[in-house]
């Protein structure tokens, strides 16, 4: 219990901080890898929950994925970061002062939500039901109930990734593509020209 | 000192206010305001995935897996969206977003 403990107060800290890496670093670059090292250690709340397998979709999803299309756009643009740091301490108190208050308030009301009701009764988290582990208790829950909410996200997916697409994609003018309907549709009587050609004449088009 | 339910809310609770501050005060840079929204909804995760695993229903983590799905089309979306406007702009600051009409 005392390791669980542990280990839970270390990977909370690396949480907490590194995500207030995230907002605060100078350089984006180092904002995605905080980000990265963020969802990490929260990966590692969700084993400590027993939740192995959203852990591994955290992973998987956003340090694989998400994270790493981060990092791709801003390396990609060519962009004068520190501009855009214009403001950072004008709207820091402000922002410090109600960060401040809502978190308070959060932490208040989580701990009265917490203390009370079926919550309070169950001491122990347990995310596998019965002897089944956790993955195939998502799996028999998620492909009966939720089924039809398992396709509309694949959907949803689906616009974002033809979004995205449609949103990048460019046609440079002035570039010559292969048509291969054309080629094929190439006969010889399209294709060549029999002229008579006189000595001493060229052929003009 | 035992681990409880409380624990996570406050972890969940304390992250989802850096996203809010995040988004308070980087009001130009775009790419960490995205960043922001990412540690968000992981906040959001944490919340619905500690109370799957105290009220001992699978049901939140399922959520929580959707809300994942969206959270990544809403980045590719978000990204997609400013690499079209750094290339008709040059810049990617958010003040100018307004000049885009029509």
């Amino acid at each position: 219990m005392a390791l669980q403990a542990i280990a839970f107060y270390l990977l909370a800290a690396v949480t907490i901080v590194s995500a207030f890496c995230v907002v605060s670093a100078r350089n984006p670059v180092h904002s995605v890898l905080f980000l990265i090292l963020s969802f990490f250690s929260a990966a590692g709340l969700f084993v400590l929950l027993g939740a192995e397998f959203l852990a591994m979709l955290l992973v998987v999803v956003y340090v694989g994925a998400v994270a790493v299309l981060f990092l791709f756009v801003v390396m990609m643009l060519d962009v004068d970061f520190t501009s855009l740091r214009q403001g950072f301490a004008q709207y820091m108190p402000l922002g410090a002062v109600v960060a401040g208050i809502l978190a308070f308030e959060m932490v208040a009301v989580s701990a009265t939500v917490a203390s009370k009701g079926a919550a309070a009764a169950n001491v122990d988290p347990q995310a596998a039901i019965g002897q089944l582990s956790n993955t195939e208790t998502i799996g028999q829950v998620l492909y009966t109930h939720y089924a039809y909410f398992f396709q509309a996200s694949g959907l949803v997916l689906l616009v974002a990734m033809i979004g995205a697409i449609t949103l990048t994609l460019r046609h440079k003018p002035g570039v010559r593509r292969q048509v291969i309907a054309d080629q094929v549709a190439r006969t010889p009587e399209t294709g060549m020209r029999i002229t008579d050609l006189k000595p001493g004449q060229g052929i003009s088009e | 000192m035992t681990v409880g339910l409380a624990h996570y809310l406050a972890v969940a609770a304390i992250l989802f206010t850096i996203g809010v501050f995040g988004i308070f005060v980087n009001r130009k840079n775009i790419i960490v305001i995205l960043m922001s929204v990412e540690l968000i909804l992981l906040a959001v995760n944490i919340n619905l995935v500690a109370f799957s695993a105290y009220l001992h229903d699978i049901t939140g983590q399922i959520f929580a897996m959707f809300v994942l799905t969206v959270a990544a089309a809403e980045a590719a979306v978000g990204l997609a969206i400013l690499v079209t406007f750094f290339r008709n702009r040059g810049d990617i600051a958010v003040d100018d977003v307004s000049v885009m009409k029509g």
